[in-house]
This record gives structure tokens, sequence and C-alpha cells, in this order.
């Protein structure tokens, strides 16, 4: 535990000294809230479906969560060029406990930059419908992240270098981040979308945190919570496996 | 002595290229040895696959009895080990390192504070210990990562090129301290270096590898000796070759590769 405990402090520790890093992240999500929300708001009302604020605000929490943590991996392929990775690999302690670690780190940071959108959601005049769910909310948003920190350093432990890193984790983000019903009601949507929508295991994400902020619901809380689990599990197996695998 | 490191058949191939082919050697309990060989003879391979880092493609390996490649949970507690490339966090301080370094290790609390200070004193670095490490010079950094390696009272100390970028004052201060470890710890210590005068005036031993092979193997005296030269530089040079590496087979290299057998199978 101990082991698990130090890597998941040394994260923190890093997360707090990079400084304009921990504000920057923040940013991308915030225009997308400021933007879309306002700019939405009316023809979403006109139309009938109620505030697009209040619609957005699950979507923009699982997008900063999602750009957070499936770049994580990132840390990982500099753990591997600045050597660090070595020290864990050569040390008498499992894999296992060096992914852990490292992702329940991570993890953790997906979980402060939504809820730190969350806050700023308030102050724009979010609405959330029961308080109590706000912790069952938080529990999604540590199960999103921890799905994909893992996923992410999976592929770092895989690829070697940057710039592959990227390519592989741009040609996923964007397709899982729009077409997951962030942006948009999933029930009114050609039949191609919705099928490609109730694949993205981010859509019941998006879905879960909908029906626990808003109290709204395309697949219902239940399903949702399955697919997350099942996603999380898979991901975090995943990842183990490469770490095992990885030499240096 | 007992051989408290054991290479037995040991071959690492990258696609075609044979990095380490099969090498043979053994390294008794507190002894010195140098393992020493031109850029790209396999040093750093051979040491990685010691340590875990990588499979051996073919032959076994054993530390203190222990088989590195079926039990490298039980080997990786037996050594420290001085990477040649950098290893720190620079984003973490000098003590968080040397302090995360002592948890993976599984040290109690209390003696990793005490011998993190010890250590730490020892490479004079303590007034910096809270520094992060990548505001440290290259020299500092070394300092720091053989402190590391010395934390948890490994058995065996691998050191890749550990004086590497260091100045000769810090240089003395480092092979006196590992010379009293190895006397009063009966630590065994396998290092590379490029520097031969280290490698003569330290080492019991000395192996030397090139082109993936182990080409000759004693003491300093004994490979003077059978070479025929006065120095190590000498000896080595002639054991290895004085052309810069990858390069085909002269003449010259042909009348090496017979000394070479003569040696090794002495
Ligand atoms: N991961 C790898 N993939 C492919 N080839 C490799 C890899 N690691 C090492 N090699 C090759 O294996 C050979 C031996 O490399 P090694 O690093 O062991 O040399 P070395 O003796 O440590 O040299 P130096 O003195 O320059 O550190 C070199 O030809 C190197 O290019
Ligand atoms: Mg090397």
């Amino acid at each position: 535990m101990e082991t698990i405990y130090i890597l998941w402090l040394r994260q923190m520790k890093k997360y707090r000294r990079s400084g304009l890093r921990m504000v920057l992240s923040v940013i991308q999500p915030l225009v997308y809230f400021l933007a879309l929300g306002f700019g939405f708001n009316a023809i979403f009302q006109q139309a009938g479906r109620g505030s697009y604020i209040q619609f957005i605000v699950p979507g923009v929490i699982a997008q900063t969560i999602l750009f957070t943590s499936i770049f994580w991996g990132a840390n990982i392929i500099f753990d591997k060029q600045f050597g660090f990775l070595k020290e864990t690999l050569v040390a008498p302690v499992s894999r296992t406990k060096v992914m852990l670690g490292g992702a329940l780190g991570g993890a953790t940071i997906g979980v402060i930059q939504g809820l730190v959108l969350f806050i700023i959601a308030l102050i724009f005049g979010f609405h959330l419908y029961s308080w109590p769910a706000l912790l069952l909310t938080v529990l999604l948003m540590s199960m999103l992240s921890f799905a994909m920190v893992s996923f992410s350093s999976g592929i770092g432990a895989v690829v070697n270098d940057m710039p592959s890193f990227m390519a592989v984790t741009n040609f996923l983000v964007v397709p899982l981040f729009f077409l997951s019903g962030s942006m948009f009601p999933l029930d009114n949507i050609p039949g191609v979308m919705k099928a490609i929508a109730s694949i993205n295991p981010l859509s019941y994400a998006v879905d879960a945190m909908r029906a626990t902020l808003i109290n709204q619901s395309h697949f219902g809380l239940p399903v949702d919570f399955a697919v997350m689990t099942g996603t999380l599990v898979v991901l975090v197996v995943f990842s183990i496996y490469r770490f095992r695998r990885t030499e240096a | 002595m007992n051989p408290i490191i054991s290479v037995h058949q040991v071959t690492k191939t990258f696609g075609k290229l044979h990095a380490v082919d099969d090498v043979n050697f053994t390294v008794g309990e507190g002894e010195i040895f140098a393992f020493l060989g031109p850029n790209g003879a396999g040093k750093s391979t051979t040491i990685k696959m010691l340590t875990t880092l990588l499979l051996p493609s073919a032959g076994s390996m054993h530390l203190a009895g222990i088989d590195v490649v079926k039990e490298q949970a039980a080997a990786r507690k037996i050594f420290g080990i001085v990477f040649q490339d950098p290893s720190l966090d620079g984003d973490l301080t000098a003590f968080e390192n040397m302090e995360l370094h002592g948890v993976l290790y599984g040290m109690e609390r209390k003696k990793r504070g005490a011998r993190i200070e010890e250590l730490v004193k020892l490479v004079e670095l303590w007034d910096r210990k809270d520094t992060l490490v990548k505001t440290f010079s290259g020299g500092m950094k070394r300092r720091l990562e053989i402190a590391r390696g010395l934390l948890h009272h490994p058995k065996i100390l691998f050191l890749d090129e550990p004086t590497l970028g260091l100045d000769a004052q810090t240089r003395n201060l480092l092979w006196a301290y590992i010379r009293r470890l190895n006397e009063q710890e009966g630590m065994t210590i396998f290092f590379t270096t490029h520097y031969l005068a280290e490698a003569e005036s330290i080492a019991d031993r000395i192996a030397i590898i090139d082109h993936g092979k182990l080409v000759a193997m004693g003491t300093a005296d004994a490979l003077r000796q059978k070479t025929g030269t006065d120095n190590l530089e000498s000896a080595y040079l002639e054991l290895t070759g004085s052309q810069v590496r990858d390069e085909t087979l002269s003449s010259a290299d042909s009348k090496r590769e017979m000394i070479r057998r003569v040696i090794v199978n002495r």
C-alpha cells in the first residue's frame, strides 16, 4: 500500500508544481461551456428542451476529465525519456502497483479538474438537482477518470515516443468526445450516429452524470453504471498487462 | 569465493544484431569487477539483463543463486543500480527522490530517514536536499543517483559508467567511498567505465567485451602479461583494436582475434 501511496503522492507533487498546466487544462472545456452553453441556450429552449446550460454541464465535466486523462500516458513517455521509469521497473515492487499508483494519481487530477469545472458552472448559474447526488457524481467522475488514465497509461507503456503517442490519442479523443452525446441529446439523431454513440463508453459516463446532476437520462443510470464498470475493469486490466511487459 | 553473479551462455539479440553473444562469467562475493569494452560492445545490455530490465534471448543468469529471469521479484531485492543514463525525477527534490526509493524497497520509515541523511551527506548534497533535482548540475545528479543506489543496502551494486561527467575530485571521492563499502559491508561491485585507470586501480578483476563477445578476463596484471604490454590501456587496445567501432576485420584485427582465442581459452 505504501508503494501505491508514494507513487500517487509523486504525481500529486508534480501536479502541484506544474503551475500553469493546472490552469490551462480547464480553459478549453471552460470555453466550450461558455461559448456553447450561452450560444445555443436560446435555440435549445425554443425547441422545448429546457436549458442548454443545464444540459451541457455534465458533458463539459466529462470532457474535462476525458482530455486530462487520455493524455495522461504522456507522463509515462516522459518517465521513459527522462529515465525515471527504469527506477520503478527494477524496484522489487509489482508492476501492477507501479501502474496503479501512477494511474490513481492521474485519476485524482482528473476528478479535481472536473470539480473545478463544476464549481465554475455553479458560479455561472448551473442548478444542481440534488446535492446528495453530487457524491454519486464524484464516484462516476472517478470511474471515468481512472478508466481513461489506465487506457492512456497502457498506450504509454507500449509506445516509446511522443509523436506516436499523440497520434494515437488524438485519433481517439475527437470521435470519443463528439460521438458521445456530451454536447447534444441522443434521442433525435440519425440512426448511424446513435449506433456509434451507443458503443462509445463515454456516452454512458456522460449519461450517468446527467442522471445524477440534472436528473435526465437516455440509457438509465443502472445501464450506465454497468457499462462504466465493465469498461473500467477492461481498461485497468489492459494497462496492467501492458505494464508487466514493459522493458526499458 | 562463492559466485554471487553467474552468467551462463547469455545471448541478447536485437533483430539480427547480437548485442551480447554467448557470454559466460562469474563474479565472487565481495569482488570489485570491472566490465570494459568499446562503445556498443554490449556492457549496458549485459547490465540491463542482470538487473531484470531486459530478458536474455538465451542463457541463464543468477544473482546470489536466484534466477534473474524466473525469480525477478527476489532478484530485484539483491542489487542496487546506477544506470548509464539519468533516472531521477527532476520534478521532485533530492530528498523526495531518495524517499521514494526507500519506500519502493520496503525500507522502514525510521531506518530510511537515517540512511538517507547519512548518504546524502556523504555525497555532499545535504544542504541541497530540498531543491528540485532538475536544477542540479550533471555531477550533482550523478552523486545523488549513487547515493540512491546504495540506500537499501544492496548486496551487489551495478554501476554503469558511474563517473561519466564527474570531475577528478568527485571521482576520487566516489571510488574511495565505494571501496570502503566494499571492504566494510562486503558489497560486490560490478562497474563499467571508459577510464581505464579507474579499472586498473580499483578492480580485483577485469572482463573485456567487444562486439558482444567476452575477449578477455583476469586481473589487470594478468591482462598486461597476456598481451605483453605494460599498462591496462595498451592491453585494452591490443585486445579490442584501436579502431573506432563497426569496422570490418583488417589484418591487424585477425591477429587480435588470435590473441583473444588464446586468452579466453586459457
Ligand atoms: N533496445 C535496443 N534495440 C536495438 N539495439 C540495441 C538496443 N539496446 C542496445 N542495442 C544495441 O546493442 C549494442 C550494445 O549496446 P550497449 O548499450 O550494451 O553498449 P555499451 O557497451 O553499453 O556501449 P557504451 O559504452 O556506448 O555505453 C549496440 O550496438 C546497440 O546499438
Ligand atoms: Mg553502455
